[in-house]
């Protein structure tokens, strides 16, 4: 169906990753950019949409899978598809709009026009092709799609494992981060979208390293009440970052907040007790402390290899634009059906933090961009990843972890990078 | 309420709050600005262009007096490092118009061009703003300030300052 260009030089990226340190064109290399949009943005699974963005037949959404356009919808029978955003006929694209309703993709160039399954049902003047056009032949190009838990994901590859063994351990964790629902199903509740200059591994990276947290997020920390600021000391509070393999990885920084069907008797936390009360209008005692607990989020970052991190109460979704600039989408969750009491603490905890003028994410951005900066100096001095390697420990399933603030989530993802830039 | 805070808001009294308050952020005058509010005003920046349920969706901002007293420490603690220092900003206001009016109390529409400078890097936020203005007994007040970015569903950058 589609021609296979050769589009990337062949390059020795896998010698810039070692066990402790990579080198750090990494992150400034336009040529090695490229290698990555095919090698792994083309070759892996990645995350495109939640369910509950497209739920109803005709639904869409416009999304990238690496640098490529992609438009992902659901047909009448309930049935996912993701395709290129381009035009059989001469490559414009057939959506402009982010999000919407419709019953069929018209390409505004010359008016052929797709069902909503990427099959081409319409050619205007059809007569010009003397009867020589086979619709056929000239579907959308479309990925492979595969959903786990509401986690809509797509591929170019054919060949691929199921995206569930891609996932493997990490399902467990995509499990426990869908708790936050309280009974009810997750939905997005709209997103923060901002852009720094720098490269799309720093901000992967920034997901499992909690090092950074009481330093960078010190004004945040100031602004909190006295619970969450305690709640977030997280360097002293046994958390444990975890290998989860193909570049996955956990790191939890509250153990009291993995499972958040767990300790519902623990006394609600002040900080939630005029919540709580509102709740108790219209709520059974059982279920009013079930959704406090999962209104602030889960206690755990989990970072799956490349774009998407199921972190603490939000899906943090990596976009890169050049090697220089990427896009971070910060994706707001509620409870489907929920109590909208329940749902406004959880946008304007996530306000607080996330987003252009969030009291956190300025200064992650400010940072990474320092990074890109100072990557310009001393081309050939490496970027250390080697903290909380000299206590690591391999866990009964082979899978490698280290205390809270250990590097080993970066590891790991650089360890997926390298494998995938190799193969 | 008595007969002062009552009188309608001319143009020019409604202009005149919006160039202050414009002028107190740009330099940095932190304690007038907070107390140009009434007490249970709300500062939003939305994230969608449409829309005005704005306790119940994703904003950029949606502050309080409370929020409003921490931004500003925020921005004066130097602890965070995307505001130090604090970007400087111009911002220009023009455009305004009077959309409703009643006693003592109107909504003021203009729009705003900021120019905002940092680390060798010089930007633009072009924004709609509708104030709301109430007469009170200390003066005119801002009841509610919606800034829309005319790009809010974009991606920006970080804006460690008040729009
Ligand atoms: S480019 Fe789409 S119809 Fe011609
Ligand atoms: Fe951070």
């Amino acid at each position: 169906m589609t021609v296979a260009f050769p589009v990337t030089p062949v390059l020795d990226a896998g010698a810039l990753v070692g066990e402790d340190r990579a080198g750090s064109t990494l992150y400034t290399d336009p040529a090695l950019f490229a290698a990555e949009m095919s090698r792994i943005f083309e070759n892996t699974w990645v995350w495109v949409a939640h369910a509950s963005e497209i739920p109803k037949g005709g639904d869409f959404k416009m999304a990238q899978v690496g640098l490529q356009p992609v438009i992902v919808v659901r047909d009448r029978k309930g049935v996912v598809h993701v395709h290129v955003n381009r035009c059989r006929h001469r490559a414009a694209t057939l959506c402009e709009v982010r999000k919407g309703k419709t019953n069929s993709f018209v390409c505004p160039y010359h008016g052929w026009a797709y069902a909503l399954d990427g099959s081409l049902r319409g050619v205007p003047y059809e007569k010009g092709y003397d009867d020589s056009l086979n619709k056929a032949e000239f579907p959308l190009l479309s990925l492979r799609v595969e959903e786990y838990h509401g986690l809509i994901f797509a591929t170019f590859s054919r060949e691929i494992q199921p995206l569930s063994d891609f996932l493997g351990p990490a399902k467990t964790w995509i499990d426990l981060f869908m708790k936050q629902g309280a009974g009810f199903p997750i939905k997005t509740m709209g997103e923060h979208k901002f852009r720094f200059p720098g490269n799309w591994k720093i901000q992967l990276e920034n997901t499992t390293d909690a090092y950074h947290f009481p330093l960078v997020h010190k004004s945040f920390l100031s602004a909190a009440d006295r619970e969450t600021e305690d709640s977030w000391d997280i360097m002293n509070k046994g958390g444990f970052v975890e290998d989860l393999g193909n570049g996955h990885s956990v790191m939890v920084m509250m153990p009291e907040l993995v499972d958040l069907e767990e300790n519902l008797d623990a006394p609600i936390p002040e900080k939630f007790a005029a919540l709580a009360e509102e709740l108790r209008q219209s709520h059974p005692e059982e279920q009013v402390r079930r959704i406090v607990r999962a209104v602030g989020g889960c206690g755990f970052n989990l970072n799956l290899f490349p774009n998407l991190g199921c972190s603490a109460a939000f899906f943090r979704v990596l976009q890169p634009i050049a090697v220089d600039e990427t896009e971070v989408r910060h994706a707001a969750l509620g409870m489907e059906g929920g109590p909208a009491a329940a749902n406004r603490a959880r946008l304007r905890i996530h306000e607080f933090f996330q987003g252009p003028m969030g009291f956190g994410s300025p200064d992650d951005a400010e940072v990474w961009d320092r990074v890109q900066h100072g990557a310009q100096g001393a081309a050939g001095m490496p970027i250390m990843l080697h903290r909380g390697l000299s206590h690591e420990e391999v866990g009964a399933e082979g899978r490698k972890r280290s205390d809270v603030s250990a590097e080993t989530g970066m590891r790991a993802a650089y360890a997926q990078w390298k494998r995938m830039m190799e193969a | 309420m008595d007969a002062t805070t009552r009188t309608a808001i001319s143009l020019q009294d409604a202009m005149e709050v919006a160039w202050l308050e414009a002028d107190l952020l740009d330099s940095a005058d932190y304690d007038p600005w907070l107390a140009l509010w009434t007490p249970d005003a709300i500062y939003v920046v939305p994230a969608e262009p449409a829309g005005d349920d704005f306790e119940n969706t994703l904003n950029i901002a949606y502050d309080d007096a409370a929020m409003r007293a921490k931004r500003v420490e925020r921005l004066r603690s130097g602890q965070s490092v995307s505001a130090s220092p604090v970007a400087r900003t111009v911002r220009l206001l023009s455009r305004f118009r009077i959309l409703s009016s009643e006693a003592g109390r109107c909504e003021l529409r203009c729009a705003q061009i900021l120019t905002e400078y940092r680390r060798e890097r010089e930007r633009m936020h072009t924004a709609d703003i509708t104030f709301v203005l109430v007469r009170t007994p200390d003066g005119l007040r801002i009841a509610r300030k919606v800034v829309r970015l005319i790009n809010a569903s974009d991606a920006i950058t970080g804006v460690s300052y008040i729009l």
